[in-house]
């Protein structure tokens, strides 16, 4: 490969090039065997997601069979069911919807924040980078599983508050990465000329720096994605979540009480979480390959 | 100053004082969520009482001093905290101070036992996997890795209580000594890290798994270097060149990712201990979140936090102690 096409096109680019690129980051990922079995994993949970409502229709909260059907005995509940009778694929199918809405809203929100904050911080150093930096550690140094269950206790624990307070607990990393991208980036030439051309001081930021600084925040997102799944099934597990949205953390939850005699219960949702969370982790690593190809031997 | 302190810890202590801003922060970060959240202490109280009239609750806003200026109870608030007092909890019939430090034992237990495990296991594997690098034992180890970190933690400790206490009987569901066997000396000792074998196994895979890639790539990136070739020249035999020259160096990316996961090791804690019910810092977070003990929830953060600082000092020394060339000033 040339050194041309690690260097990422500065505004409109002609049509042909950016055609070419985005082949030639398909190529680079698509050479990671691991990275496409997290993305045929990552498809699968899209498509549960999407087909819910035609895999299992109805609301999945509610009786479809007796209690504790053992998976693959009855056409009407593949996967079995729970003590309450309720279906466990559709469980699973619904819950995905609630996974997906959580991992995707909370990293945009984290990942906005964060933008924010580290740009601001890293463009104007000084006394400005000083304050958000010294609030970012205050926020590395709190438990954010800790600040998470508080932010619930106070907040009341609806789908909307999990998403937002998951987001406001997971900004800190992102932001320190846009920082240190943006120290790096501000004396370049490029950012000279944009100033010199009397471009403002936000479309600097944005427009000019930021894409620049983008690739290893995007690849970081497949991490935050990872985590807020993560802290939204342990909520759901103890019993924190939304009562009103099937979660594959609150099946594991209530499944611990049937461990002894229907482990398939807990085993099953809990075997999902890991094949996603798994699948975000994999692909991060498939997309750190196509965006810094430079990196690794 | 005329005093002259030992280099390392001199910058220690500097970077102690660099943390006071940030527990100052975290304590107006904490009052500012006691205000925001609807209804206060009176509220509370009155609550509970069923129902008082007008003038008796505004008596009990002046004696509680919530009639007084923000600022004001702002600056009571923080000068309160600074000497430890988080207020009385209304479950617990205690300060607050006092419920905390009937749970900080366990939960400190838990936090060395993990971390070390994750870490001298992380960081020998990890070693082991670069040495072999590409090679099947690699390759096993890289892929258990990957399962261990996207495992929730939750999960694999359920799967523990399935295999070990439901099917073999080997090992305790929870909690944290037998009931009613009142073991005394060394099997008072042995009973207790039979109770916590679990709890550590579930909280350390995850961060194991962390420490082993980044040990992997950091003995793989210093193993190119020019003093581990000269070190070779000179004669050092491959266990010398491992562990001297390259491991020590390896080391330092490994140090500071202990430093600063701390405090989500912590964050985990809380439903590892809810799963085996240790009476830890972390129950306590959830039982104050079922029932609403706000004042301990805050204690529990401020307390954290504490801890977290603590603990990055320690680190800072660790590093400062793998790496002469940091520079100290």
């Amino acid at each position: 490969m040339t050194a041309s096409d690690t260097i990422p096109p500065q505004g409109p680019a002609p049509m042909a090039p950016q055609v070419s690129r985005a082949t030639v980051l398909w190529r680079r990922f698509r050479r990671n065997r691991a990275a496409v079995l997290g993305l045929i994993l990552f498809v699968a949970v899209v498509l549960m997601a999407l087909l819910a409502d035609v895999i299992a229709p109805g609301d999945p909260l509610s009786r479809t069979g007796m209690p504790l059907v053992w998976p693959f005995t009855e056409a009407a509940n593949p996967l079995g069911t729970d003590q309450l009778g309720r279906s466990i694929l559709a469980g699973i199918v619904h819950g995905a919807r609630v996974t997906l809405m959580v991992g995707v809203v909370a990293t945009v929100i984290s990942i906005a924040i964060g933008v924010v904050i580290g740009a601001v911080a890293g463009y104007f150093g000084g006394w400005v980078d000083d304050v958000l930096m010294r609030v970012t550690d205050a926020f590395q140094t709190i438990p954010s599983f800790v600040l998470l269950l508080t932010l619930v206790a106070i907040y009341g624990s609806s789908i909307e508050n999990i998403i937002l307070a998951i987001g406001v607990v997971s900004w800190t990393a992102p932001a320190r990465m846009v920082r240190a991208e943006f120290m790096a980036l501000r004396q370049r030439e490029f950012v000279d000329a944009a100033r010199n051309l009397g471009v403002s001081t936000p479309a600097i930021i944005f427009r000019e720096i930021l894409p620049n600084a983008l690739p290893p925040v995007i690849v970081f997102a497949s991490v935050v994605m990872a985590t807020s799944i993560l802290m939204e099934t342990a909520l759901a597990f103890l019993n924190l979540g939304d009562p009103n949205y099937a979660s594959w953390g609150n099946m594991i939850g209530q499944g611990r009480a049937a461990l002894r005699t229907a482990w398939f219960c807990a085993v099953i949702p809990g075997v999902v979480i890991l094949l996603t969370v798994l699948s975000f982790s994999l692909m991060g690593e498939g997309m750190n390959d196509a965006l810094n190809p430079r990196q690794k031997k | 100053m005329g005093i002259h302190l030992p280099p390392v810890l001199a910058f220690a202590l500097r970077r102690l004082l660099q943390a006071v801003p940030v527990i100052l922060l975290i304590m107006i970060g904490s009052f500012l969520l006691l205000k925001l959240t609807p209804g206060d202490t009176v509220d509370a109280l009155v609550g509970d009482m069923g129902g008082a009239d007008p003038a008796f609750v505004a008596r009990l806003r002046a004696e509680y001093g919530l009639d007084q200026p923000v600022l004001v109870q702002m600056w009571r608030y923080l000068s309160k905290l600074a000497m430890f007092d988080f207020g009385w909890s209304y479950v617990y019939e205690q300060p607050v101070s006092t419920v905390l430090l009937d749970r900080l034992g366990t939960t400190l237990l838990l936090m060395a036992s993990s971390l070390s495990i994750a870490f001298v296991c992380g960081v020998s594997l990890g070693a082991f996997a670069a040495r072999r690098a590409y090679s099947l034992t690699d390759n096993v180890i890289s892929t258990l890795g990957l399962v261990f970190y996207a495992m929730p933690s939750f999960f694999l400790a359920l799967l523990m209580i399935l295999l070990f206490s439901v099917k073999l009987g080997w090992l305790p569901v929870g909690g944290v000594a037998t009931i009613g066997a009142f073991y005394t000396g060394w099997d008072k000792v042995a009973d207790t890290a039979m109770h916590m074998v679990m709890p550590t196994m579930a909280l350390s895979l995850i961060y194991l798994a962390f420490y082993m890639r980044l040990m992997r790539t950091s003995v793989l990136e210093v193993s190119d270097l020019d003093f581990v070739r000269t070190a070779r020249a000179k004669g050092a035999s491959p266990s010398r060149v491992m562990f001297h020259h390259i491991m020590r160096n390896a080391l330092l990316p490994v140090v500071t990712l202990l430093g600063l996961q701390f405090s989500t090791v912590l964050g985990g804690s809380v439903v590892i201990e809810t799963i085996f019910s240790l009476p830890g810092l972390g129950q306590l977070a959830y039982t104050s979140v079922v029932k609403r003990d706000l004042n301990t929830l805050l204690g529990i953060i401020f307390l954290c936090s504490i801890i977290v600082v603590i603990v990055n000092f320690l680190t800072d020394l660790v590093y400062a102690w793998l790496d002469r060339r940091i520079d100290l000033k």
